[in-house]
This record gives structure tokens, C-alpha cells and sequence, in this order.
């Protein structure tokens, strides 16, 4: 079975699941008053479930011919690109969101973005250094003090 | 009406005026470049400077300039970065960022710049003729027909997707409508499938979303397969200039599109955003045969046509605030804020009470315009130039400001998690062929389309307001005909193909 439909399996399972939320779970504590409603909270994922559920179906057991088409990245031959790059990349977006907050903007900010040239390949520290604190400032400044958006720039226990 | 004009004129062309017009500009292209600020966010930045001007004129001419300076910003990054960072320009990023990755990214800005210019300034113009009488027809329209118009939109993305993608497009379409009821429904005062989880009682942001579906997925490809990010070009921005043909390709465009754009865009709570995703359904579907393969691939129309519609439809917004007083969308919701701030109330009066202000803002429209192609024309080498950047040094840049542009909208670090996952998927259906726009649009028109669904039920005591309502009936057999159109001309192809006679 190709992905496309893999994925269109995984697509009904998530409307089952909302159809049976919709249809079965939603309406339990609904106040008296809206019962008497014409509309309920439940009405339009009602209806959605259902269309959800028809169209994966459509793709599931293939009743659509589509032509096969060459897609930019084969996912067949994964391991051909460089998949342990994009790997580390998203492990790196995950610390970012997690250190945020604990750490700081300026510092997780400008350790990002040093460590996502590291991790493509880059190593002329005197260029990387300076173009990733300089820019890690320069948009704190614009959010923050321009902005107005509050950003906490210094880690915690450092006072910021 | 020529002495007001006249009047306008006077006022907006005083050189305080003109500064103003500048500097608003100036503001929103950059500022609007980053994603996750969009018009909205822009123009409530700015209210506490252009209310402490004390001019009224001064101020909404600041903020008009404001507003379409972010616009034209916003397609910056929707077209070099594949990151829109407002709803309206989505639609830009569909055959712009395929232009910018073969090299065309000069040409790709300048088309955005003359197609805005173009939308912005003959939408200005119709409003200078049809404001008083189209506020009339606005009020016609009633939630059953916006329900009819936002199913419309959404089946004309059927029509969007290709042979036998028909149905992946709509189980995209219905994904992003159902992840648009996640989250607590403006008509039910009620959390919906949060599974209790205290973050999503909001529903997710629709910049995470944008970002996820998008900027993350380019990036995670550009990380995979490492490719020239420059396209054929070595790094010199070529081929600036627009020929003449393609001038004579995209001037009916543009024309239609203006028209088009703007009346959408005088509809209360359309707006830019379905002016522009139905401005390229439009385009496509009455393109040449020949022509409607480019689209998606790179076409000048397809660029052209939600440039210039999202900019009519920003001027078409303008109609009911400045006739009526009714903010047609948020953007206009919060200039008319700022005008009750400068003790000016906006509506049927104010062309009688204070002329000065009305013209003074149309003519800020065409002045507004025309800065903004003058400053944008010279400064787009520039600004393509963004592409030359190494990729060791763009790609981790681009993934911090998809990361900035989730995290200022909602200063929630969740909200950032919710990206890096909504990222991985979308990488994945992606790999798998499904089209992304679906979902970003059904998630977008999602809230409106549901709103003005339960409305026309509480209103109607049920759904008899399909066939009680001529327009409605009528927009939905419209809307039903999208989506069976491309499957049936498929199934006619391929029974041709295969030597079998045609029942007909």
C-alpha cells in the first residue's frame, strides 16, 4: 500500500474519532435550553465527520484514479538525503520551544541559531558568532522595545 | 464630487500628509516582512502614535499607508520564503514561490508590485464611484448567503487540485475545517475537543498553522535535498523587467481581478482572504488549457491574480466602514476604533459632516499606491537578495522566524511545539502528494463558514433557508457543480483515452 493511502487511514481514524466525539460524547452535558436549539455545538462536526469519513474512504480504496506522479523527494530512498540534518533540526525547534521561557530569549535565541548552521555544516565561527548575536539583538530590540511584546531576554534566575 | 476631490487632494497632498503616507508605508512593508505580524497586529501597533497626532486626516492617512505597506510586505515573505504570514496572501505563495525558485524572485516582487498598485488603485477608484450605493447592496446579503459564498470558495479548491486529486484536496479541505472547531466557539460559549487541554481552549493559531503547513515543510525539503536556493540564477537578480507579452498576459488579470476583488471585498467579513483564494480559482479555471498546467509552477497570472485582489479587496473594505460605520474585517474593526479615538464617527454622515476626512482618505488610497510602487520598484533587487544568503546561515534563520512568528502571536511556548508537530505531518502528507493549501483555507473560512451556518439555522429554525433563499440555492448548486466538473472532464479524458465511445 502506497503512503497516500496509509495517510487516508490515519485521516479516518482521526473522523472516526471526531464523528464519535461529535455524535456520541458532545452532547452530553448540553444545557436543556439549547437542546431546544435548531443548532447545536455538535451540528456542523456532525456533518463534517461524515464528509471526513466518505472522502478518506475515496482515497482509501482507491476509487479515484490518479496518475502517479514523481514527487520532489522520493520517501521510498529516504535514507539517500540528509536525513540526520533535518532529524537534529527539528530536535533543535523542540529545545528552542522548550528553553524559551527557562532560559531566555537572547541566549536559547542566538544558541539556535549558531547550532543550526553547525548542524548544516557550518564552521567559520568568526562569521557564524557575530551574525547570529547580532541578529538574536536586533530582533529582541525590535519585539521588545519597539514592539512592545514582552520577552523575557535574560535567564531566570539571572533576574530577567 | 469633483470639489471634494479637490478637497482630498488639498489635504492629503500637504507635505506633513505625504511624510505620513511615506513613513506608514515604510513601516508596514517592513515590519509586515516578518511573519506573524500581519495588517492587524501592525495597525494596533501604530493607533497609539497616529491617535497622539490629534489630526484625523493625518492619522487615518498613517494607518492607510500602514495597512498597505504590510500587504505588499506580507507577498514579500509569502513569495521568497514560501512563509505568508497574513491569510490574504496565501494565495500568493501558491505560483510566486515556485517563480523565486527558478530564479525569477525580481520579477516575481515586481508583478506583486504592479498588480497591488493596480488592484489597490482601481479598487480605489470604484470606491469613489460605488461607495454610497454599495453599501446598500452589502446589507442584501445575509449569513445564509456568506455560508454559500465560503462553500463556494472551498469547493473551488477542488478545482484547484489536478486530475485525480479531486478527492485529496477535499479530505484536506474537510481537515482543515475540523481542526477549525477545535477550541471554543464564538456562537457556543463552549470548549470543543480540547481533550481538556488548557492551550488549545483557544483553538490553534492560525500563524502555527500557516507556518507548519508551509515554511517548515520548504525548509525540512531544502535540509533533505540540498539545492541551489538561487534556481538557475548565480545569484544576480535577472530578468527584473516584465516583457510586453507578459504585460498583455496579466493586464485582463488584473482587470478583472480589481472588479472582482473589490466587490468581495465590500462584503462584510469576506474579505481580502476569499477574494484572493477565489481570484486564483477564477483565473485558473478560465485560463487556456496550455496555461492552466503552469499554474502552481510558477505562472505570472497566478501570481497576478490574488495580488491584485486582496489589494481591491482592502479597498473595497473600506465601503462599509466609511458609508455605513460597520467594519467589514478586523483590519477595518480597529481603524474604526481609532477613528471613534479621534472623535469621527464614521458612517452615512461623514461624507456630509466631514468631507475633508472622506476624500482626504481616497485620496491617501491612490497617493498610498503609488509611494508604495515608487519606494518598492527600486528596493526589490534588494530585497530578493535575501535568496543569496548562504543556505547554512538562511535555513536556521528561516525556521527561527517561523518559530518568532508562532511564538509573537500567542506568547505561548506551546504554541511552538504545536509547530514542530503540525510540521512533521504536514512534512509527511507532503511526501504523499496531498495538497497543504486545502487545509490552511478550510481552517481559515472554517470559524466564518460555521458561524454563518448556525446563524442561518437559528434564523431559518433549520436548513430551509437553502431553497427558501434564491442566492443561497443558487451559490450552492454553483459550489456543487465545482466539485463534480473536474472529476466527470477526467473520467470523459480517460474513457477518450482508452478508445471507448462517449455515451452522450
Amino acid at each position: 500500500m502506497a503512503l497516500d493511502r496509509w495517510i487516508a487511514l490515519v485521516l479516518l481514524g482521526i473522523c472516526l474519532a471526531y464523528g464519535y466525539a461529535a455524535w456520541f460524547t458532545m452532547d452530553g452535558n448540553l444545557a436543556p435550553f439549547m437542546r431546544r436549539n435548531p443548532i447545536w455545538p455538535s451540528t456542523f462536526p456532525k456533518v463534517l465527520s461524515i464528509l471526513g469519513i466518505i472522502v478518506s474512504l475515496v482515497i482509501l480504496l482507491g476509487l479515484e484514479k490518479s496518475e502517479v506522479k514523481l514527487a520532489d523527494i522520493d520517501y521510498r530512498r529516504l535514507g539517500d538525503y540528509h536525513l540526520g540534518q533535518a532529524l537534529l533540526l527539528l530536535g533543535l525547534m523542540v529545545a528552542y520551544a522548550l528553553l524559551l521561557r527557562p532560559a531566555g530569549f537572547l541566549f536559547s535565541t542566538s544558541a539556535f541559531l549558531i547550532l543550526g548552521s553547525f548542524i548544516l555544516g557550518e564552521r567559520k565561527w568568526h562569521v557564524m558568532l557575530p551574525i547570529a548575536l547580532i541578529a538574536t539583538f536586533f530582533v529582541w530590540y525590535l519585539v521588545q522595545q519597539v514592539l512592545g511584546i514582552y520577552m523575557r531576554p535574560l535567564p531566570g534566575f539571572i533576574g530577567g | 464630487m469633483l470639489e471634494g476631490l479637490l478637497i482630498g487632494l488639498q489635504t492629503a497632498l500637504s507635505i506633513q500628509n505625504l511624510l505620513m503616507v511615506i513613513a506608514g508605508c515604510l513601516i508596514g512593508t517592513f515590519i509586515g516582512m516578518l511573519p506573524g505580524l500581519g495588517p492587524m497586529s501592525i495597525i494596533a501597533i501604530m493607533i497609539p502614535v497616529a491617535i497622539s497626532m490629534g489630526d484625523p486626516s493625518a492619522a487615518l492617512i498613517l494607518l492607510a499607508g500602514v495597512y498597505y505597506g504590510a500587504i505588499f510586505g506580507g507577498s514579500t515573505s509569502s513569495i521568497l520564503l514560501n512563509a505568508p504570514g497574513v491569510a490574504g496572501t496565501v494565495a500568493s505563495s501558491f505560483d510566486g514561490y515556485p517563480m523565486a525558485r527558478q530564479g525569477k524572485a525580481g520579477k516575481a516582487l515586481t508583478i506583486a508590485a504592479i498588480a497591488s498598485f493596480a488592484g489597490g488603485t482601481i479598487g480605489a477608484l470604484l470606491l469613489m464611484v460605488f461607495a454610497p450605493a454599495l453599501s446598500s447592496v452589502a446589507l442584501l446579503f445575509h449569513s445564509a448567503e456568506y455560508f454559500a459564498l465560503m462553500v463556494v470558495g472551498l469547493s473551488a479548491i477542488a478545482a484547484f487540485a489536478g486530475t485525480g486529486q479531486v478527492a485529496k484536496a477535499l479530505i484536506m479541505t474537510v481537515l482543515g475545517l475540523i481542526m477549525a472547531t477545535v477550541g471554543e466557539g464564538a456562537l457556543f460559549n463552549m470548549p470543543r475537543f480540547t481533550m481538556g487541554i488548557m492551550d488549545l481552549q483557544s483553538g490553534f493559531g492560525f500563524i502555527t498553522l500557516a507556518m507548519a503547513m508551509f515554511a517548515l515543510p520548504e525548509a525540512l525539503f531544502l535540509v533533505l535535498k540540498p539545492k541551489d536556493l538561487k534556481g538557475d540564477g548565480d545569484g544576480e537578480i535577472k530578468e527584473l523587467r516584465i516583457t510586453g507579452q507578459e504585460a498583455r498576459a496579466i493586464a485582463p488579470v488584473v482587470g478583472r481581478q480589481s472588479l472582482q476583488g473589490f466587490f468581495i471585498g465590500v462584503l462584510p467579513g469576506a474579505g481580502a482572504t476569499i477574494a484572493s483564494f477565489l481570484g486564483y480559482a477564477v483565473e485558473r479555471n478560465i485560463a487556456p488549457k496550455k496555461e492552466q498546467e503552469e499554474f502552481g509552477k510558477g505562472s505570472i497570472k497566478g501570481l497576478a491574480a490574488p495580488e491584485t485582489a486582496n489589494n481591491a479587496a482592502c479597498t473595497g473594505s473600506f465601503v462599509p466602514l466609511l458609508t455605513l460605520g460597520i467594519p467589514g474585517s478586523g483590519t477595518t474593526a480597529i481603524l474604526l476604533g481609532a477613528l471613534i479615538a479621534l472623535n469621527v464617527t464614521p458612517g452615512p454622515r461623514l461624507m456630509v459632516d466631514d468631507p475633508q476626512i472622506f476624500w482626504a482618505v481616497i485620496m491617501s488610497m491612490f497617493i498610498g499606491n503609488l509611494v508604495l510602487l515608487i519606494l518598492n520598484l527600486p528596493l526589490i533587487p534588494y530585497i530578493a537578495k535575501v535568496l543569496a544568503i548562504p543556505r547554512n546561515y538562511l535555513i536556521p534563520f528561516i525556521l527561527f522566524f517561523t518559530l518568532m512568528g508562532a511564538y509573537i502571536g500567542q506568547n505561548n511556548a506551546t504554541e511552538l511545539l504545536l509547530l514542530v508537530g503540525f510540521g512533521v505531518c504536514a512534512t509527511a502528507l507532503k511526501f504523499a502528494d496531498y495538497p497543504l493549501a486545502p487545509l490552511l483555507i478550510g481552517f481559515i473560512l472554517g470559524g466564518m463558514l460555521e458561524d454563518n451556518f448556525s446563524r442561518s439555522m437559528q434564523l431559518y429554525d433549520g436548513v430551509s433557508f437553502i431553497w427558501e433563499r434564491p442566492m443561497t440555492l443558487g451559490l450552492l448548486v454553483i459550489a456543487a457543480i465545482l466539485i463534480v466538473l473536474p472529476s466527470h472532464r477526467a473520467r470523459r479524458a480517460r474513457a477518450r483515452q482508452e478508445g471507448v465511445a462517449e455515451g452522450d
